[in-house]
């Protein structure tokens, strides 16, 4: 659906994109990561024909964006980072206005308006001033603006940036419904987001790209080893966290054992084991025969986070941070 | 021509439900008014002195009252025009619509006409609630409509002009205050360039002096539709939306 090769996009300093080559296919949430600055709204702009590359080539549905823009265009629902609205219109009229631009007329349009407007739960504002309007709902307007023509393309740019937790929720469930009949890009660098609504990532940094892969396989990339959390307990009252520590580390085919934190007399470990060795059953039989109480053990999903930091390096210790920040606000 | 339109209705909504419209409309009405008033007191003291002095001027209601009203209100546009193009392009690129703009399927001309075209008709209700003055004279007088509809033509081939040079210089700038300020400035030298031409006949002073505006307004008040006058106008318009073309495309290769 979506074509990019050696896509470059240079300003007078410095290079937003650097020869960028990936491809989209029908019908899939595709999420565009990277921290901040590393070229996705640049890309963005460009799969949209609001700029020009300075070399390589875009196209959508078949149109090259610079050969036959307006076509391109015609296919392409657009939100960028901030929604676009009139702030002195109302919903519906500025609905109106944006389906008649986008080439709708008569019924269709009113019915697309009401449509777009049930389905972005934007009904019960439908006769407010776009200006009055909350940042959640005007989001779901700048949504419902993007889906009005019902493109073949979305392309989202931080569709989640700057919402409450539970707005984020309803619009990564909005979204999500919307997967199927239209193919999704959506840029973020909240990586949780990725993991929760995308089936393919494509990661940049500093406009180069990184890795484009499907989440799956990214998880699994970064596990090499697999991870397991192993919550211990102490029989009557204190624990030594040392002594079951180095017990752990003792386990077959077990490579680290990481302290994570202490409740009461709780202690959580993190242990990290050769792939296929399936540690697990001699995990728990070494605490349960040493006397301690096992409370949970399970194996964790490895994050984004991690995949992200280790294929972006140290850069991406700014991002990594707002990712936490981001976190704790959810 | 649809989406020129849907932009053109769009612009013209948003300056109606501001005050900017209706704040222009007073503003141009109240000092017509008081100009024509002006004007008209005049005409009425020259019309008892001639006659107490016993000796006939010959009084002429188009050449002493709507001939020097026409040529204020074409300096007094001047001041209105800023106040009309400021926003065109600024506001949408100080909210970020105009991506909405440049990423639909319309294409660049379209919007700039569009934006213009909205401006323009905004002028000639500005224009058109002056003529209620007028109205007045071919009640109470006698005077000839031809010269009034020709200025009035005249009026609004020169907003024309000056409104897209002013659409032009709202795309440069994010800052409606900025956009303003410099589309007065414009205004302002295009109106004062003929001054050059009271003391001065060499080459460049008559360059100059055919660059103003106002000197092209001349034969329209008159009630002469001046080839020359009309084709000056009419280039005027063409290039300022021509660089507004332009600035917009280098807008997607800059920013």
């Amino acid at each position: 659906m979506i074509t990019v090769k050696e896509l470059t996009k240079r300003y007078a300093r410095n290079t937003a994109v650097d020869h960028i080559s990936f491809e989209v296919e029908k019908g899939q949430i595709v999420g565009f990561l990277g921290p901040n600055g590393a070229g996705k709204t640049t890309t963005m702009r460009i799969l949209t024909c609001f700029l020009p590359p300075t070399s390589g080539s875009a196209t959508v549905a078949g149109f090259d964006v610079l050969e036959q823009p307006l076509e391109v265009k015609k296919r392409i629902g657009y939100l960028p980072e901030t929604p676009p609205l009139y702030l002195e219109m109302r919903t519906d009229e500025y609905l109106t206005f944006v389906g008649k631009l986008k080439g709708l007329s008569g019924s269709e349009l009113r019915q697309r308006v009401d449509a777009v407007c049930e389905r972005c739960a934007v009904t019960d504002v439908k006769k407010k001033l776009l200006g009055k309007l909350s940042k959640g709902y005007r989001q779901r307007v700048g949504l419902a603006q993007a889906i009005i023509h019902n493109p073949e393309v979305l392309i989202l740019d931080e569709p989640t940036a700057g919402l409450d937790p539970k707005q984020i929720n309803e619009t990564r469930d909005l979204i999500k419904g919307l997967a199927g009949d239209h193919t999704i890009i959506l840029s973020t660098h909240i990586l949780p987001e990725v993991e929760q609504t995308c089936q393919q990532v494509i990661i940049i940094d500093k406009g180069k790209l990184v890795a484009t892969d499907s989440v799956n396989n990214l998880q699994s990339r970064a596990r090499g080893a697999e991870t397991v959390l192993v919550e211990v307990a102490g029989r009557n009252g204190e624990i030594d966290s040392a002594a079951v520590q180095r017990r752990l580390e003792k386990v077959t085919g077990v490579s680290r054992v990481v302290f994570k934190e202490k409740r009461q007399n709780r202690n959580i470990f993190e242990v990290e084991s050769q792939k296929n060795l399936f540690a697990r059953g001699d995990l728990a039989r070494a605490v349960v025969e040493s006397g301690w109480d096992l409370n949970e053990l399970r194996a964790t999903a490895v994050s984004l986070e991690k995949v992200f930091l280790q294929l972006t390096g140290g850069q991406a210790a700014a991002p990594a941070e707002e990712t936490a920040a981001n976190g704790a606000r959810e | 021509m649809k989406n020129v339109m849907i932009i053109c209705r769009k612009e013209l909504r948003s300056y109606f439900v501001s005050p900017i419209a209706y704040l222009l409309l007073t503003m141009f009405a109240v000092i017509m008014g008081f100009f024509f008033w002006n004007a008209l007191g005049y005409f009425v003291f020259m019309g008892i002195e001639s006659q107490m002095r016993g000796e006939m001027f010959p009084m002429n209601v188009n050449e002493q009252v709507i001939r020097p009203l026409l040529s204020n209100m074409s300096v007094i546009g001047l001041f209105l025009i800023p106040m009309i193009t400021m926003r065109l392009f600024a506001e949408e690129k100080r909210t970020g619509t105009i991506e909405l703009l440049a990423t639909s399927p319309v294409r660049d001309i379209e919007i700039i006409l569009g934006k213009w075209l909205a401006a323009v008709v905004l002028y000639g209700c500005i224009l058109l609630l002056t003529a209620l003055n007028f109205i007045f004279l071919f009640k109470y007088g006698n005077p000839d409509w031809k010269p009034l509809a020709i200025g009035y033509l005249g009026l609004l081939l020169q907003a024309a002009a000056l409104l897209a040079i002013g659409t032009f210089i709202s795309t440069l700038t994010k800052n409606q205050i900025i956009a303003g300020a410099a589309t007065f400035g414009v205004c302002l030298l295009l109106w004062v360039l003929e001054w050059v031409s009271g003391y001065e006949t060499a080459t460049w002073a008559q360059v100059l002096s055919y660059m103003s505006v106002i000197t092209h307004f001349e034969s329209f008040a008159k009630g002469v539709i001046n080839t020359k006058d009309t084709v000056f106008y009419v280039t005027l318009t063409f290039l300022g939306l021509f660089f507004t073309a332009r600035s917009m495309e280098s807008l997607r290769w800059r920013s």
